[in-house]
């Protein structure tokens, strides 16, 4: 029998909802960026603050409100489900040019109809020259862009084209004083200015900002209360008609004033989450620790027989529908990027209070059921471990895990604290943290964290060693010797590590660039007001309002690099088997093994625009020959194919790596990880924080890895980066354990912007109350070893049959079917395919 | 130590095993068996001489002699994962009484790092090798596979009647011992004679549960690399409800039974 805590039964509203939301394709809708466009029309004397606000306020006294059928908790930015609005005020050129094909496109594809184009059409020429995507790219400096958009050294294009979010606001704080009370805070600042300050028109500016900001979401909940009274009035079912009752006084009452029961809680968080997506296009704003500041409402309810369990985990479940009906149409490439509509507005439960104590509660394994009734992509939901977190919680964490959605994600107390103390935060602020978006901690409230910053692949510095600094036929890095003359495996470390250097200082040019071009465009009043201590010092968040701010761009290709220097140190300077001009023509033709997919089609249109350019003619013939030589490797001669192919076996087969519980490899892999982590540390940001790393790729270990060439572990052309902090992809071979070992030698605290550990598993591994214990086990040895972060993939069937497909990707796929673990890959057709009829029966 | 310096003869060791013991364990497979059971899932394992066994198209050679001294240090990797889980090392086979003074050797040596000690063996083999082994055991997983002589020896080579007497005499020492039957069609799934080896486990003081362990395929590949013919080719693993059906005829026996280790 298992013995897992609150499982409750899932309300039939639930599934009705979820129909509702998921009835057609999500849309792109014009309203708020006509409004913004209006707005701003008529404000361009306003300093940018106010223009802002009044903007804001346009749109929410503007924007068309809907109830869907079945809801409990209400409003939505857009009538569609699922539907997305536009900001123009970040950037606007790629959605006019994607127009036509974001409706067919494979990744997140968007409806928008002939209409909307056309007013999109219309508004779109103010804009021009006036977006935080071109200021951005006037900020900065010309060889930082030029990495950043010719040669992809870096990616922070998240932040160049839409708003930061990224943020974890005080949500207490208005569930418990209400924007009345935020207002009533501004007010008495305002009173207090005194008129001699050399900041007065800022101050003033920004509080009469946030006074207008709160004002209109307090007029937008009234709309609410308004149709659903109307609602209620038409509505025949006395069920239902009560029900939009209950709304209406609900939307009457929250978020302008405190909320008095734990409905009014939900409907109050709930604006404030919709609406901070409303004022800006950021993704990753994140609800945080909502077990923590919801639970007062919901205990007052149960111990006053107000409200049973089951009601509790409706209204629950009611929001985590909700949370799938925000949207945002992305750019092509980044939809590829972050397909699945991701929005990661990461929740998360359990963990230390500020004192230090366990501060577990009936949400947080309600948070977890939650999880279950409803399987979609929104919240990611995250879980804080440490010594005194109940066995029970992770145990019902654990039965989620083993439903295959890849959540919850499993966070250690035990060294994010102390590490983000490190960074300055106070031991009780530490001990209160939150994640943002992916991975990130942060204390919420009090933060301008920027995580997320952008993406650093560190396999093109090492790609820019064995080209001196050339990419694409110009000279972007620095000058570190021919790499064939190189005499030590020092000398060969250094200058990866001096290009590397070169090219985090142009992403912090890049970084600060975008920062300021928000601060100067795109300030955010209605955020702020709930982030301490923007009213105390009278300016935003992007000003620099936040107790703490910083900057985290995250470095990827760890395990990639550090076998491949593993592989240079050995066989070029130990055995001095192969020389380094060698490795490089090696690098140069793919080991000898050609280029295949996307990258062939890419590599030879470049082929054939160059060779047109030097005025040959070009053919279908001609460019038949030139994909088959790419395709192929043709043009190589024989001898050297061979001998390409035969660097990739001695670096597979037989230099050590990372992951296989290998002390020197994995302390090696921890200098590697120091090498991108120790020299960001050392940079500030324009809003008078510091720049802290984080270690993980989210998924863009894969599109950035089919922009990067072959590398020295013997990775191919194009193909995947590895993930997060984990071993490149079917290098490890001695599974979770030895692997869990490996990744905790990293020094994973000083990459306070958060690391990455994926796992796979089969579910048979969770199997019973034993399966689940033991994986409760696994992840706290982990911990107990300062892992930081842990999340696993349950493999489904369709794993199963992609391994089947690639097995050169599953090299440590471990099943497990009647008692038996096997590598999954080393099996017979047959028996794989026993084994996929059995995950279907659902072993 | 001298102890430390016992050779031994092993072919794999698994890390992260959840299924041979409690809590998360790491195995040392011995290498050499007495006995040739037809179903075996670890045919390179039978051999005591080192073997060339083909995987995936490459040869690999099966078959590693290793002191207690260089075993350690991988064995002691996942102590974290022991101390968390409740678990340890288990020793498996093979037939880990064919090597008995390392294998004692070695659970003497986990001893003295405070671990969790298993193994899991048939036990058929004089009682003088394994009572040397229990003052550094904590768990016996021992394999009862049929009651009836014949046909235990026609599946497996062997008699029962040594096997029996030494569980008879296990069940009597201080260490926990918990009998395991391979539910093998054709060989042990029928009603009655998985009854007959619940009985006879049930009468034996001290032993509180009995695992059926549903017969798979999974070494079926390794015998072609042995070059080998697999005997059970045509025999399908029982099916869930076969399963549940024998669990539930093996309770009878007034013993807690589990399907799978």
């Amino acid at each position: 029998m298992e013995n897992i805590k609150f499982v409750i039964e899932k309300s039939a509203r639930i599934d009705k909802l979820v129909d509702e939301l998921y009835k057609k394709m999500p849309e792109i809708e014009s309203a708020r960026g006509l409004l913004v466009t209006e707005s701003y029309k008529q404000t361009e004397n306003l300093p940018i603050i106010k223009r802002r606000s009044a903007a804001f306020a346009h749109i929410l006294e503007n924007l068309p409100i809907v109830i869907r059928e079945h809801e409990l908790v209400v409003g939505s930015a857009t009538v569609a489900p699922r539907g997305c609005q536009v900001f123009p005020e970040y950037s606007y050129e790629w959605l006019e040019a994607e127009f036509d094909t974001v409706e067919t496109r494979a990744a997140d594809p968007f409806y928008i109809s002939e209409k909307t184009k056309a007013e999109l059409r219309a508004a779109y020429p103010y804009w021009k020259g006036k977006t935080t995507s071109d200021l951005a790219k006037a900020n900065m400096a010309p060889e930082a862009y030029d990495a950043f958009v010719k040669h992809g050294m870096f990616t922070p294009g998240n932040y160049f084209y839409n708003g930061i979010g990224h943020v974890c606001v005080d949500y207490g704080k208005v569930l418990s004083k209400g924007y009345r009370g935020i207002i009533a805070e501004a007010t008495d600042a305002l009173n207090k200015l005194d008129v001699s300050c050399p900041q007065y028109v800022r101050r003033h500016n920004f509080l009469t900002a946030v006074i207008e900001s709160c004002e209109a979401v307090i007029l937008y909940a009234r709309r609410y209360s308004a149709l659903a009274k109307e609602m209620a009035k038409k509505e025949k079912d006395t069920t239902r008609k009560a029900e939009l009752e209950k709304i209406a006084s609900n939307c009457a009452r929250v978020p302008e004033f405190p909320a008095t029961d734990f409905h009014e809680a939900c409907q109050s968080f709930w604006f404030i989450q919709l609406l901070l997506q409303v004022e800006s296009s950021g993704h990753s704003i994140s609800p945080g620790r909502f077990d923590q500041y919801m639970y007062p409402y919901y205990k007052k309810d149960l111990d006053a027989g107000k409200i049973t369990q089951e009601q509790a985990q409706e209204l629950l479940d009611c929001i985590w529908v909700k949370l799938n009906d925000i949207n945002k149409v992305r750019d092509a490439v980044s939809a590829d990027g972050f397909a699945g509509y991701g929005m990661f507005q990461n929740l998360i439960v359990g963990g230390q209070d500020v004192h230090g104590l366990d501060a577990t509660n009936d949400l947080s394994y309600m948070c977890l059921e939650a999880a279950m009734h409803v399987p979609l992509p929104q919240p990611s939901i995250s879980i804080r471990v440490w010594n005194g977190t109940p066995d029970s919680l992770l145990v019902k964490a654990a039965a989620l895990t083993r439903l295959g959605t890849g959540l919850p994600a499993y966070y250690n107390d035990e060294i994010i604290i102390p590490s983000i103390m490190a960074r300055g935060l106070t031991l009780e602020d530490a001990r209160d943290y939150c994640i943002i978006g992916c991975v990130e901690p942060q204390k919420a409230g009090k933060t301008d964290g920027w995580h997320d910053a952008a993406f650093f692949n560190m396999c093109r510095p090492m790609e820019l060693v064995f080209s001196n600094g050339w990419d694409k036929g110009v000279k972007i890095g620095l000058d570190t010797g021919d790499v064939a003359q190189m005499q030590t495996f020092e000398e060969f470390y250094n200058a990866y590590k001096t290009q590397q250097s070169y090219f985090i200082k142009l992403l912090v040019n890049a970084n600060n660039a975008i920062d300021t071009a928000h601060a100067t465009r795109c300030p955010l009043p209605f955020q702020s007001c709930m982030v301490e201590d923007c009213i105390g010092r009278g300016k935003s968040l992007q000003e620099g309002g936040a107790i703490y701010n910083f900057t985290g761009p995250q470095g990827f290709g760890i395990a990639n690099n550090t076998d491949g220097l593993l592989a240079v140190k050995q066989l070029v300077f130990e055995e001095k088997k192969v020389t380094l001009a060698e490795l490089r023509d090696a690098l140069n033709a793919n080991f000898g093994y050609g280029i295949q997919g996307a990258a062939a089609e890419r590599i030879t249109s470049e082929v054939a625009c160059s060779l047109a350019q030097q005025g040959v003619e070009i053919n279908e013939k001609i460019i038949r020959v030139i994909y088959d030589e790419i395709t192929t490797g043709a043009g190589l001669e024989e001898s050297k194919k061979q001998r390409y192919r035969e660097i990739k076996r001695l670096i597979d087969e037989t230099c050590p790596k990372y992951g296989n519980d290998i002390f020197e490899a994995d302390m090696f892999a921890r200098d590697v990880a120091n090498t991108y982590t120790k020299e960001v540390e050392k940079y500030k940001n324009p809003r008078g924080g510091v720049f802290q790393a984080g270690l993980y790729p989210v998924s863009a270990n894969v599109p950035l890895g089919g922009q990067t060439g072959a590398t020295p572990d013997g990775r191919l052309a194009f193909t995947p980066i590895a993930d997060g902090i984990g071993p490149a992809s079917g290098r490890d071979i001695k599974g979770p354990t030895a692997t869990a070992n490996s990744v905790a030698k990293l020094e994973q605290g000083v990459a306070s912007n958060g690391t990455l550990l994926n796992q796979k598993f089969h579910p048979s591994a969770l199997a019973g109350m034993s399966g689940l214990t033991k994986f409760v086990a696994l992840i706290r040895s982990y911990f107990d070893q300062k892992g930081m972060h842990m999340q696993f993939n349950v493999v489904t069937r369709e794993t199963l049959l992609d391994a089947q497909k690639h097995p050169e990707n599953y090299k440590t796929l471990v099943v497990r079917v009647a008692g038996y673990s096997a590598l999954f890959t080393t099996l017979s057709r047959s028996l794989q395919d026993d084994i996929i009829n059995r995950t279907e029966q659902g072993f | 130590m001298d102890a430390y310096k016992t050779k031994g003869r092993i072919f794999n060791i698994q890390r992260f095993s959840i299924h041979d013991g409690p809590g998360i364990r790491t195995i040392v497979f011995f290498k050499g068996c007495y006995m040739r059971c037809a179903w075996c899932c670890n045919p390179e394992s039978q051999e005591y001489a080192v073997q060339t066994l083909i995987e995936n198209g490459k040869e690999k050679i099966v078959g590693q002699d290793v002191t207690v001294e260089e075993l350690l240090p991988e064995l002691l990797a996942d102590v974290p994962y022991y101390r968390r889980s409740g678990g340890g090392i288990t020793l498996s086979g093979g037939e880990i009484l064919g090597q008995a003074e390392f294998a004692r050797d070695l659970l003497r040596a986990c001893k003295d790092h405070g671990l969790h000690t298993a193994v899991e063996s048939t036990a058929n083999a004089p009682f003088e090798k394994i009572r040397e082994i229990l003052p550094y055991l904590d768990l016996y997983l021992m394999d009862v596979k049929h009651m009836d002589s014949a046909k235990h020896k026609e599946f497996t080579t062997a008699g029962n009647e040594l096997i029996l007497e030494n569980a008879r005499k296990l069940a009597e020492s201080d260490v926990e011992l918990i009998i395991r039957t391979p539910v093998v069609p054709t060989f042990n799934d029928t009603a009655e004679e998985i009854r007959a080896i619940a009985k006879f486990a049930g009468t034996l003081p001290n032993v509180k549960e009995l695992h059926l362990l549903p017969y798979h395929r999974l070494g079926q590949d390794k015998y072609s690399g042995l070059g080998r013919k697999y005997a059970l080719a045509e025999i399908q693993p029982p099916s869930q409800e076969k399963m549940e059906y024998l669990q539930s005829v093996a309770e009878e026996s007034g013993l807690k039974i589990q399907i799978g280790g």
